[in-house]
């Protein structure tokens, strides 16, 4: 857990962020404590402390006194405007640029684009 | 309550000898050996309330260095200060200090001809916190027979006594000198999730040497380098992370990325290079570095730690 190359309190906070975009974590509900956080992945408290502190500022948690930490209302909206304003600039332009390289035409990209659009509206 | 708040400790400009000795030659002139320098000036601050990892080579001054915060040895010159914020003391003959530090080393720091359970009625009366709940139930944990002589255990449980005594003092200053030898991966793993919940319930000041980095780097809040008796760093766990970064791509992109850095480690595959590098990228070299597909990578402590004690580099 946690082997990627930023540091672990910012892989804490993206999987805190990721477990509120998926709806795993709702609005209001608890998080785990810093005490649970350090001895589920064996790192130090003051490593969970500073991810949570990020998330705080960001909105995305709120301290309750003497309760603990829970996802803010709205966190869900807040980091899902947030994420939709970089998915373009952060996922789909590096593929973009990744097709060109490949010479793959833009037509099948947006052929593609719309056949799994298309999928996906019929899946659901 | 009556836990004392955690202790931290200051050493400044500490030089100690050891096997320091005086001759008499066949002229009569006395002479005076200095056989060896264990510290030679180092100085450093211990923040109370982290645990911070203590590391250094084989006889870099780690155990010397952890001696003195617990007044076993005392400096030939310099000064070593502990205590709680704004009261610390020199520990040296200092029983308020003292009783409140606890020192364990590899041997557990027992009674030899005594069983366990009399070396635990000992640190039970001189540890102000010791905790007999926390003692019995990690011993359990350890599966220690408290009746036997220390003799009769093997190298690994008498190092798990060790670590059960300096979890259950509870002390205000506990410091763990490779406690983990001996130790299966099993029994310290186990060690490594007490120490923390132990710490979160009851935050004190925890110092940790280790040569197992890799194992032990994500319990450190502050870490500490020693290299032959100076201190080469001191500072929080996440600035030593920061100190190098590594890129990985093709030849051409990751040297126009790296530019001038130094040069701490250079591994090639084929046409791929993976370069350590010393100091952090920009925002701007980070997304050149993205455009260019050049990966960007964190160095493990481990890695800095031989890169930085390996030759005798000294970190600006």
């Amino acid at each position: 857990m946690f082997d990627g190359p930023e540091p672990i309190y910012i892989q804490i906070a993206q999987m805190i962020r990721a477990q509120v975009l998926a709806g795993e974590l709702k609005e209001e509900e608890q998080v785990m404590s810093t005490t649970q956080f350090a001895t589920t992945f064996r790192i130090n408290p003051a490593t969970a402390q500073k991810a949570f502190a990020g998330l705080v500022e960001e909105g995305v948690l709120y301290k309750r006194r003497g309760l603990g930490m829970f996802v803010a209302p709205q966190a869900r909206e807040r980091l899902l405007a947030d994420h939709r304003k970089r998915y373009f600039e952060e996922v789909l332009a590096p593929a973009l640029q990744q097709a060109d390289i490949l010479g793959i035409p833009t037509e099948d990209v947006v052929a593609y684009v719309l056949g799994a659009g298309k999928k996906n509206t019929e899946e659901s | 309550m009556t836990t004392t708040a955690p202790f931290g400790a200051r050493l400044d400009d500490v030089v100690v000898h050891f096997g320091r000795s005086h001759r008499v030659l066949q002229n009569g002139t006395m002479v005076r050996d200095e056989a060896s320098t264990a510290l030679d000036g180092a100085s450093l601050t211990i923040r109370p309330g982290a645990i911070t990892g203590v590391l250094g080579r084989n006889g870099a001054g780690k155990t010397t260095m952890l001696s003195l915060l617990a007044a076993f040895t005392r400096p030939t010159s310099g000064s070593v200060l502990v205590g709680p914020e704004g009261a610390q003391e020199d520990p040296w003959e200092n029983p308020w200090i003292t009783s409140g530090t606890q020192l364990v080393r590899e041997s557990g720091d027992l009674m030899t001809d005594e069983k366990v359970s009399t070396s635990l009625k000992y640190y039970a009366d001189m540890r102000p916190d010791w905790s007999a709940e926390t003692a019995e139930r990690l011993l359990d944990l350890f599966e220690i027979d408290v009746r036997k002589n220390p003799s009769a255990l093997s190298r690994g449980k008498r190092s798990a006594v060790g670590a059960s005594i300096g979890l259950a003092t509870r002390a205000p200053l506990t410091i763990f000198d490779e406690v983990y030898l001996g130790m299966d991966a099993p029994t310290r793993y186990a060690f490594y999730d007490e120490l923390l919940a132990d710490y979160a319930e009851h935050p004190r000041t925890i110092l940790l040497s280790s040569h197992l980095v890799e194992e032990v780097e994500r319990l450190f809040e502050d870490v500490v380098v020693i290299d032959k008796g100076r201190v080469l760093l001191a500072e929080p766990a996440d600035e030593m992370r920061a100190r190098g970064f590594s890129l990985t791509g093709t030849k051409d992109a990751v040297e126009r990325i790296a530019g001038g850095r130094r040069v701490l480690h250079r591994q090639q595959l084929g046409a791929t290079v993976q370069v350590t590098l010393e100091g952090a990228l920009e925002d701007g070299e980070r997304a050149a570095a993205r455009e260019a597909g050049v990966e960007v990578g964190s160095v493990p402590v481990q890695d800095l730690f031989v890169r930085l004690t390996g030759s005798g580099n000294v970190p600006s």
